[in-house]
């Protein structure tokens, strides 16, 4: 992945959380291209507004090293509102792994409209 | 998949072999350049050396061709290659509203994430040329993407500042590199010299911050909040904040 040099220095408070919580689905299929996640501190369809188009991260450590760290990185952007309670769907470059269910995720502040 | 030329099985593996490729080019019907020819004694040209066996008129054994779709069409066999023509027009882009001159930014990625700058004006690229001031915050005359910044509410006013006009994009290009050798002393840098920042550019940083942080010091607490960084505490949400 390319995304390695994006990944120093994520220290710095500038991204807001999120939680992956599934897949898009309905009763018997289920669409791993599209990923469901939770906003921090968002609670309704309107709130999610200023998310929309945002990058998101998933950050996770990865058993081996890879140019010198094991952190890797799946980016992704939300795409719309799901629901009325806060949640957004979101694509991502790959799919994210089934493992990365209940995991955080990083709600990134750019692109800016403001 | 705009251009089925470009379409592949799988990366790396054309979808098209190389004989499809080439009549989906149609480059046969391309003229070649002629090059001059060294020896013109008493040869004929190849165009003439063969003499046409051909029964019928051409243009007929054209339309039989084209009839009987031995040949796609009529259109004459070499046609001058042109550029196709650009329809886009080159807009600027444009400045968000809430971004004007003095207005202080927050970086959101790059090497300057969270600092607070303050931007200038908007370069031809449609980047924004920001300072920091550099005694500030440390940030040096340089180019960011709006997409890449916070506007806030805050804003210094900068009516007796000209920037000069030599702070385009031009000035922010790397200079050029010399080519390594390809010596074992380069490969592992010994005797590498740390490059320092030109003498021209330190002065210009100067010139431009000297009005800049005249125009900060008329403000209590300005200098002290360029010089703080931004960053999200726990519980905060983006979406809440007045920035």
């Amino acid at each position: 992945m390319s995304s390695y040099p994006e990944l120093v220095g994520f220290e710095v408070g500038l991204y807001s959380k999120g939680r992956f919580l599934g897949y898009k689905r309905a009763k018997r299929n289920q669409y791993e291209n599209t990923a469901l996640i939770q906003l921090e501190n968002v609670n309704t369809k309107e709130e999610t507004q200023f998310y929309a188009g945002k990058r998101v991260a998933y950050v996770y450590r990865a058993p081996t090293t890879k140019k010198g760290t094991n952190v890797r990185c799946i980016w992704g952007r939300i795409t719309r509102p799901h629901g009325n309670s806060g949640v957004v769907r979101a694509k991502f470059r790959h799919n994210l792994p089934p493992r990365a269910m209940g995991s955080q995720i990083r709600v990134m502040l750019y692109p800016s409209n403001i | 998949m705009a251009n089925s030329r470009t379409n592949q099985l799988v990366p790396g593996v054309s979808r098209l072999s190389r004989s499809k490729v080439f009549s989906k080019r149609a480059a046969y019907k391309i003229a070649k350049e002629s090059k001059p020819k060294k020896t013109t004694s008493e040869k004929k040209p190849a165009s003439e050396k063969k003499p046409a066996a051909e029964k019928k008129p051409r243009a007929t054994t054209d339309l039989i061709d084209a009839l009987t779709q031995k040949k796609k069409t009529l259109a004459p066999r070499s046609i001058a290659l042109e550029p196709k023509a650009v329809r886009k027009a080159q807009r600027a882009t444009p400045l968000r509203k809430s971004i004007t001159p003095g207005t202080v930014l927050i970086l959101l990625a790059g090497r300057f994430r969270g600092k607070r700058v303050v931007f200038l004006k908007q370069l031809k690229s449609g980047l924004l040329l920001v300072t920091g001031p550099f005694k500030l915050n440390g940030v040096p005359l340089r180019r960011v993407n709006q997409a890449y910044a916070i506007a806030t509410s805050t804003k210094i006013d900068l009516a007796g500042l000209k920037v000069d006009s030599k702070f385009n994009d031009t000035y922010f290009k790397k200079e050029a590199q010399p080519k390594l050798k390809g010596t074992e002393e380069e490969f592992f840098g010994e005797n590498a010299k740390k490059k320092e920042h030109p003498a021209h550019k330190i002065a210009d940083q100067k010139v431009v911050d000297e009005k800049v942080i005249a125009a900060v010091a008329k403000v209590p607490y300005l200098a002290s909040y360029l010089a703080s960084t931004f960053s999200l505490s726990n519980g905060q949400a983006p979406h809440t904040l007045k920035f």
